[in-house]
């Protein structure tokens, strides 16, 4: 008998319908996994199981859990099962924790909320849960406050959490998308270690197709709210059906068509670039730290380039990208642009700003609300010595819209209107529109679902031929710079530890930190990729 | 109720759409009405009232409401509608005056120090904060009265003061979030300064949160001038004010309590009326708070 | 956390330090002689040079602001002019009643906000909620000197609860002082009830909707469980200050709700001063009440500490 059971779910907020006859079933000791792009209802299928629904959410259907029906279960029922029953994980570890109370006492209560138990024998048995989840008690003493954690640490201790009471289900919904891809390879492999050990059925969220089928059993697609796909991984790939899913998966595996060869002559030049920042002093007495976020960086860019930069959080890739486009004076070495420094004297150089731009990861934060699109994508004009008006603006305005796939009539429309992929579109607008030669592209795609996500690299690759652009093309995400990029530098603690052709150091990586990143990445299976090319 | 959200998002969809969304929100609409009334009252006073609040008519002295005198009269026998039409007019522009010194103030400090975040100059901004802070505004008030003597202007100043620490934190707290923004940073590459920054991208996007803490601040300043004129440091007579009326109600308490019932009543109702106006703006603004406070 | 509370502690005197600047010169900018202003325009020349020499007026400016500061620091401070007694025993008699009471106000206040807010944000929605959330607006907008002045004719002219005004002395004994004080408290408490529990609904709305207590609930608590748990100690923080600033203001408000009762506390001495223009003892009692208001502010700062463990490293 399946452990979990969820057959013609359906889920109404309101008036509007978030699920729609949603069936999937979770055996002991199986990974299920479930994909879907964002407003799939992936996540509210999970928070239907566990029955923690907004407010005016009328649930229909069925949904078993170890033999108990917890659509018509009473509330005091559902406390008994969560945590007991059903653990769950999810996706933002730094504020899934209550930051004012310590990390064994929020185990503990797990343990304590469903067992007769003294207060001590909670605290054993938070101590156990959390040497379980790899945190170990010379580093990790139950006296620990969240803030004092990782990331990655503070979701060990939200799975410690949820498996305290060895339930026989557990939930995570994208449980790594917010952690660096080693962190994330290490969850993966702890959460696959529990599963094997306490035999527990494990039903895994995710956007990431490679993520999920990597690891699952099964497989579950979802789109608007509907399963339109199941089936057992990895066979499943080699006979999708629905057309959403066949869709899905080129996208993951998409590689956009790149034709331009770079010349041999560097755009831009930077040479031993040091960063540094001064740090509040740690007491009253000690002088103000400082702290090198970039330590003597040198790479060359060639014209009609698309160079990739690599790296976890916190390794100085922003810093370095502050620093190239002229926001942040550097405390060592020079960086170059066609020959002319970044910084000329104390200021930026206007005349090289102009000939670079920038995108940003956020499209929602990427645009001032209040200004039309007109006005936004016009701003870098500011950098001009003489600004265009009238028709010549209008013209350019349109060229810029247009060249991106959009209508010069979407001027007139406020960035609230505009859907995250657009809203990246328009991105690239403001970026072209000044006819830069460098587009900066930081985290450009990360945000945006993996179909959006293939179109812009598209859009990227076809600018690029179209009006001779380099790229430095900033992420954290292997997979897509080695789509896009002709070279790659992998950068670790403010360092360039590796840089070469993008395809040589994927294939044959020889500093251990990248083969360590290319390792923990995570890929399709073969049968997936085969798939996909094959389509 | 005096620290707003700062982090709260601007706003989205066109100024006509929210003027529709506004008129259908009930807390909006009672505050405008409750505003406007007395906003009216105070004009309508500069050309009309049902008496003459200077002339004395002792004859009439202490009458309780009737046909006549809806309100009744006072001990001087002048009649307390008209009175509290006039006395609108202090309050209002007390509160009004006070919120612009605030803002006029404050808005640019605060943006001032946003934009130097962790400089000397915010450390500075900040502290001087603090410090008005300390005092709590009566308090500046008491003193600025005892150095230059009580009148209406003198409240203003002593109301306006306490009101640039509260302007400049919003603003700053406000800006600070918006500072985070990648639309600022496209600016930056865009080669604009922080003084432009600040105008062009910062201010537009604080307006919401300082129209409401406005509205807020008036009706504290309504609060406030009641009370100074009540002890005899806001106007002086014979300018009629609701706190001055209440202060001369008081010995008459036993036998005329129309007399302290009607000024304390406005007092009530225009604070009222503005506290839901920007309980209805706020809504308004930030959906995603409304009915949390 | 040791770090911290040094900071604020120096924060702390530098406030003091400034304030008392700023009271001193406001005084000095007054045009003309002080004494000559304190006396008004028919003052012989021996009492005005003998009130100068009192005042200190002879030294430099300089002098006369170091021996001012000095003198409180040892509780000196000064003779009041009019009452030809020392302002500080003036002051600490006062003392006595305007502090009760604001202690008095503020805790009638707390126990009227936290049960109502707690109440108002576990039912969001609810006619309770509503209801908290209507009583509370009418709260906020009420003049507290107006409300004071319907509570007298309510309770002390028609029931004869309570006295109209006036003040026993402790001396009389501790239920009959506490009793002249009620209604002043409650007429002070009621605004500031209505605000916090307002700030302690929204407080607490702001935190049931935070991840942590969706893990909590995941964990197996009731929403009650959660609430109590988790949400409540992290909504503090808000509420600490927001009492913190209540509490200056209740020392300060009530200088205008004693004049309703007739309480002889620091307000009075403080209108009486202006109008006598002593204005020694108005400089005073200014000093003294931002005092009060400085030590709350760091009483706050140091509770903000043991609530939220993320501060005690800063």
């Amino acid at each position: 008998m399946s452990l979990l059971e969820v057959g013609g779910l359906s889920l109404k907020i309101g008036r509007k319908t978030i699920l729609r006859d949603v069936s999937l079933s979770v055996a002991p000791g199986q990974i299920v996994g479930v994909i879907g792009e964002s407003g799939s209802g992936k996540s509210m299928t999970a928070f239907s199981v566990m029955q923690l629904l907004p407010e005016g959410s009328v649930c229909s259907g069925q949904v078993t859990l170890s033999g108990h029906d917890m659509l018509s279960l009473p509330e005091a029922a559902l406390c008994e099962l969560r945590g007991n029953e059903v653990g769950m994980v999810f996706q933002e570890p730094m504020t899934a924790l209550n930051p004012i109370r310590t990390i064994g006492d929020q185990v503990a209560e797990t343990v304590l909320i469903h067992e007769k138990v003294s207060r001590s024998e909670a605290l054993a048995r938070a101590r156990e849960a959390l040497d379980r989840v790899e945190l170990p008690a010379d580093r990790f003493p139950l006296s620990r406050y969240p803030h004092e954690l990782s990331g990655g640490q503070r979701q060990r201790v939200v799975i410690a959490m949820a498996i305290a009471l060895r339930p026989a289900l557990l939930i995570a919904d994208e449980p790594t998308t917010a952690l660096d891809v080693t962190t994330q390879a290490q969850i993966l492999a702890l959460l696959k270690r529990l599963v094997r050990e306490d035999g527990m059925g494990l039903l895994m969220i995710s956007h990431d197709l490679a993520v999920v089928a990597d690891m699952a059993d099964e497989i579950v697609i979802m789109k608007d709210g509907e399963v339109v796909e199941r089936g057992a991984c990895p066979a499943i790939f080699s006979a999708l059906k629905h057309p959403y899913s066949i869709s899905l998966l080129e996208a993951s595996t998409h590689a956009p068509d790149r034709s331009v060869q770079p010349v041999d002559d560097a755009l831009l030049r930077v040479r031993d670039v040091v960063r540094t920042y001064t740090v509040p002093r740690k007491s009253l007495l000690s002088a103000p730290g400082k702290v090198a976020a970039v330590k003597g960086v040198s790479f060359d860019l060639k014209r009609g380039e698309s160079l990739g930069l690599v790296g976890e959080s916190g390794c100085g890739k922003s810093t370095l990208t502050r620093a190239i486009l002229g926001l942040e004076e550097v405390q060592g070495g020079e960086i170059l642009f066609d020959g002319q420094p970044v910084f000329d004297g104390h200021r930026a150089n206007r005349a090289v700003r102009r000939r670079m731009q920038v995108v940003f990861q956020d499209p929602y934060g990427s645009f001032n609300p209040r200004h039309r699109v007109d006005r936004l994508v016009c701003e870098p004009f500011h950098l001009l010595d003489r600004l265009p008006t009238g028709t010549e603006r209008e013209a350019a305005i349109a060229e810029a819209l247009t060249s991106v796939g959009l209508s010069p009539d979407d001027k007139y429309r406020y960035i609230h209107e505009f859907s995250g992929g657009q809203r990246q579109r328009i991105a690239i607008a403001r970026a072209l529109i000044i006819k830069p030669d460098l587009i900066l592209l930081d985290e450009a795609v990360s945000a945006l679902d993996v179909q959006v996500r293939a179109q812009i690299l598209d859009l990227l690759a076809d600018l690029g031929a179209r009006f001779g652009l380099s790229y430095l093309f900033i992420s954290h995400d292997l997979s897509v710079v080695r789509v896009i990029t002709d070279r790659v530098m992998v950068m670790k603690a403010g360092e360039i530890v590796e840089q070469g052709e993008t395809e040589e150091v994927f294939t044959n990586p020889r500093h251990p930190y990248t083969q360590q990143l290319i390792a923990a990445a995570p890929e399709l299976p073969a049968m997936a990729r085969k798939a996909a090319s094959d389509t | 109720m005096t620290d707003l959200r700062a982090d709260s998002l601007p706003p989205e969809g066109a100024p006509v759409r929210l003027w529709h969304r506004a008129l259908r929100s009930r807390n909006f609409v009672i505050g405008a009405v409750l505003t406007l009334v007395f906003v009216l009252a105070a004009l309508v006073s500069f050309v009309w009232t049902p008496f003459d609040v200077t002339g004395l008519d002792i004859a009439n002295k202490i009458k309780p409401p009737s046909a006549r005198n809806p309100l009744g009269t006072d001990h001087f026998g002048r009649d307390i509608l008209s009175m509290i039409m006039v006395g609108a007019r202090v309050s209002i522009a007390v509160a009004v005056v006070a919120v612009g010194i605030g803002m006029s103030f404050g808005v640019p400090l605060g943006l001032w120090a946003a934009a130097r975040k962790g400089s000397l100059l915010d450390e500075v901004i900040m502290r001087g904060n603090d410090l008005v802070f300390a005092f709590p505004s009566l308090v500046i008030a008491i003193m600025i009265t005892a150095i230059f003597g009580a009148s209406a202007v003198n409240a203003i100043i002593a109301i306006g003061i306490f009101n640039i620490p509260v302007f400049a934190r919003l603003t700053r707290s406000g800006a600070l979030s918006l500072w985070q923004r990648d639309y600022i940073l496209a600016a930056r590459v865009a080669g604009k300064g922080s003084a432009r920054i600040s105008v062009e991208h910062i201010l537009p996007n604080v307006t919401n949160l300082l129209i409401v803490q406005g509205t807020i601040q008036f009706s504290l300043g309504i609060l406030a001038e009641a009370g100074l004129s009540y002890v005899g440091l806001g106007a002086q007579p014979p300018t009629p004010s609701w706190g001055r009326m209440l202060a001369e109600s008081q010995t008459m308490i036993s036998f005329a309590p129309h007399m302290a019932l009607f000024p304390g009543l406005a007092i009530l109702l225009t604070v009222l009326g503005l506290n839901l106006m920007g309980d209805g703006l706020r809504d308004l603004f930030d959906p995603k708070l409304r009915g949390r406070s | 956390m040791l770090l911290y509370i040094l900071k604020r502690l120096i924060s702390l005197v530098v406030s003091l330090a400034v304030a008392s600047v700023v009271i001193f010169l406001s005084i000095e900018i007054l045009p003309g002689d002080p004494a000559a202003f304190m006396l008004g325009v028919n003052a012989q020349e021996d009492t005005l040079a003998a009130l100068r020499d009192q005042l200190g007026l002879n030294g430099s400016l300089w002098e006369r602001y170091l021996s001012w500061v000095g003198g409180m620091l040892s509780g000196d401070f000064g003779m009041s002019y009019t009452y030809r007694t020392p302002v500080a025993g003036m002051i600490a008699d006062r003392m006595w009643i305007s502090l009760p009471l604001a202690i008095y106000a503020l805790t009638l206040s707390t126990l009227i906000a936290f049960p109502a807010g707690i109440w108002a944000a576990s039912r969001r929605g609810s006619a309770v909620d509503v209801g908290v959330m209507g009583v509370t607006q009418l709260g906020v907008a009420i003049p507290n000197f107006w409300f004071a002045m319907l509570m007298v004719v309510v309770f002390a002219i028609n029931l004869r609860w309570f006295s109209a005004g006036g003040f026993p002395g402790w001396d009389k004994g501790f239920w009959v002082s506490m009793k002249a004080l009620t209604l002043p408290a409650i007429a002070l408490a009621l605004p500031q009830a209505s605000i916090l529990a307002r700030v302690m609904r929204s407080a607490l709305l702001d935190t049931l909707s935070e991840d942590f207590v969706r893990t909590a609930r995941a964990k197996g608590l009731s929403k009650r469980q959660a609430l109590w748990r988790h949400a409540l100690r992290n909504a503090l923080i808000p509420v600490l200050t927001i009492i913190g600033l209540q509490f200056s203001f209740l020392l300060a408000g009530g200088i205008i709700i004693e004049n309703v009762f007739y309480l002889p506390g620091l307000g009075r001495l403080i209108f009486q001063s202006i109008s006598a223009r002593d204005l020694i003892v108005v400089e005073s009692v200014v000093m003294l009440l931002v005092f009060a208001v400085v030590l709350v502010n760091f009483a706050v700062e140091v509770a903000y500490a043991v609530v939220d463990p993320r501060l005690r490293r800063r």
